[in-house]
């Protein structure tokens, strides 16, 4: 297919981790984080990794957004979906994540809720429009590629007089995370995990630019490479970090030219303000509230703001103690390291939400890596000070 | 859950929608979160709506950055 067979020669993949291996230093090592699960989902697939010089090494980073979603939301969405008069539509992705009560959309279905899959906002839409009598609420999740299609289903639901229709909003914001790793004490000590530069995201950088990542590139000294989705363009990327960190560089630089501007999508940008604001603070999966990281419907449309019109309750709660979801989406841990992995969480039976959605680290690795881990130090986002 | 994958716009239709298709299966999207769409082009399709237009020039330049790259050629 066009814009993606060329980005998958393998050949030249193997040429490219080649001059990676020339090309970085014998006395030091790279440790790069991958912000993105789709990213994680490649350099699995792929087996990305195991092309890298051993002094390369790749961290999986928080980048997917079922995984972030903390479970007291989850908890909220049931419970609302348990009501009678409510129907829920929701993406895929989410189904299988469980709450505290080991509780998910899927099981709620099962129970009798009627929740409903979309592959599209305007599904959600067409559902409200053909049951008048019910309350459709879409829940809503992601990085700042699902919230534009959000905004325009608000869009469109109010042009049509819609008063049946309404949003659970959970969007996050990307460089918000970011920021916490980067000033999260693990990362910033010394000697903890090392970070020595970022994959930036592919499509969120197509709807959000490049810019925003230049205050981190500046500020943290770390370089920003944005990529897109395909085996030859990570291993360019790394490629490209890695000269960044030898010529002592931190600046944001783009390899995704062919999707991606500096200042992206302005008119999707222009659709997500008129709707939405700033939460004051947000909760994260593993990296706890972080201040200014989540939107919430503008107050004047209240009334399409499902927290607002069945005030909605969420309740903050704990994971399982025994997952490590919360480490691994902080870098600090790889899928391996926890107990639970491949025994009894597995992408049929997922414990934490890393496995649930195939983006996840854990899922990635289950499906692609876990035949090769033995065979390698499993060292990478350890400590190396 | 961001993933999302280039197709061809076959058809532009009312109301901001497009028909596309993707390894020759049909389907319709939203465009109305990007400008000036036409038969032809390629856009990044995610959850129903097409995010941004894929550019035929950078694409074309980015292949020849990563070939170079595999030569060792600075990029
Ligand atoms: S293996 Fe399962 S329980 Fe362990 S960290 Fe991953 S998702 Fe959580
Ligand atoms: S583009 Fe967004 S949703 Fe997709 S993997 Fe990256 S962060 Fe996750």
């Amino acid at each position: 297919m066009k814009y993606i067979d060329e980005y998958r020669n393998g050949r030249l993949a193997r040429d490219i981790a080649r001059q990676i291996a020339l090309t970085a230093d014998p006395a030091r090592s790279y440790h790069f984080m991958e912000f993105c699960g789709g990213h994680t989902h490649v350099i699995s697939r792929y087996g990305l990794e195991d092309l890298l010089p051993d002094n390369v090494r790749m961290v999986h980073g928080p980048g997917c957004p079922v995984c972030v979603l903390p479970i007291g939301r989850i908890g909220a969405a049931i419970a609302l979906a348990m009501r009678p008069e409510i129907t829920l539509c929701t993406y895929g992705d989410l189904m299988r994540v469980r709450d505290k009560n080991g509780w998910s959309l899927l099981k709620a279905k099962a129970a009798g809720a009627d929740i409903r899959m979309v592959y599209s906002t305007l599904d959600a839409l067409k559902i409200a429009e053909a049951e008048p009598q019910r309350e459709v609420v879409f829940f809503a999740i992601g990085f700042e590629t699902t919230t534009p299609p959000t905004a325009l289903v608000l869009k469109t639901a109010i042009a049509k007089g819609l008063g049946n229709f309404s949003i659970f909003c959970n969007h996050v914001l990307t460089p918000a995370a970011i920021h916490s790793i980067l000033e999260s004490p693990d990362v910033s000590k010394p000697g903890t995990i090392k970070i020595d530069g970022f994959i930036g995201p592919a499509h969120v950088s197509a709807v959000i630019g490049t810019k925003p990542y230049e205050f981190f590139a500046e500020k943290f000294r770390k370089p920003v490479v944005v990529a897109g989705f395909e085996p030859l363009d990570v291993i360019q990327a790394v490629l490209m970090l890695v000269r960044q960190i030898n010529d002592g560089r931190h600046v944001v630089e783009n390899q995704y030219i062919r999707a991606v501007t500096r200042l992206g999508n302005v008119k999707a940008q222009a659709e997500v303000a008129n709707f939405f604001e700033l939460r004051e603070s947000f909760e994260w999966r593993g990296l706890g509230e972080l201040p200014l990281s989540g939107l919430r419907l503008r107050p004047r449309y209240a009334a399409y703001d499902a927290e607002n019109r069945f005030s909605m309750v969420t309740v903050t709660a704990e994971d399982n103690p025994a997952c490590e979801c919360g480490s691994i989406l902080r870098g600090v841990q790889k899928p391996a390291d926890c107990k639970l992995f491949g025994r009894v969480c597995t992408p049929d039976t997922p414990m934490g939400s890393c496995m649930v959605s195939s983006e996840g680290a854990c899922a990635a690795h289950w499906t692609y890596g876990r035949f090769r881990t033995k065979a390698r130090q499993p060292d990478a986002g350890r400590a190396v000070a | 859950m961001c993933l999302a994958i280039p197709v061809e716009v076959r058809e532009v239709l009312p109301d901001d929608m497009a028909r596309v298709t993707l390894d020759g299966v049909s389907k319709i999207i939203s465009t109305a979160l990007i400008n000036d769409v036409r038969p032809g082009d390629y856009v990044i399709l995610h959850v129903g709506y097409a995010l941004t237009k894929i550019n035929p020039e950078e694409a074309e330049r980015t292949l020849a950055l990563i070939q170079e790259a595999a030569m060792g050629n600075a990029t």
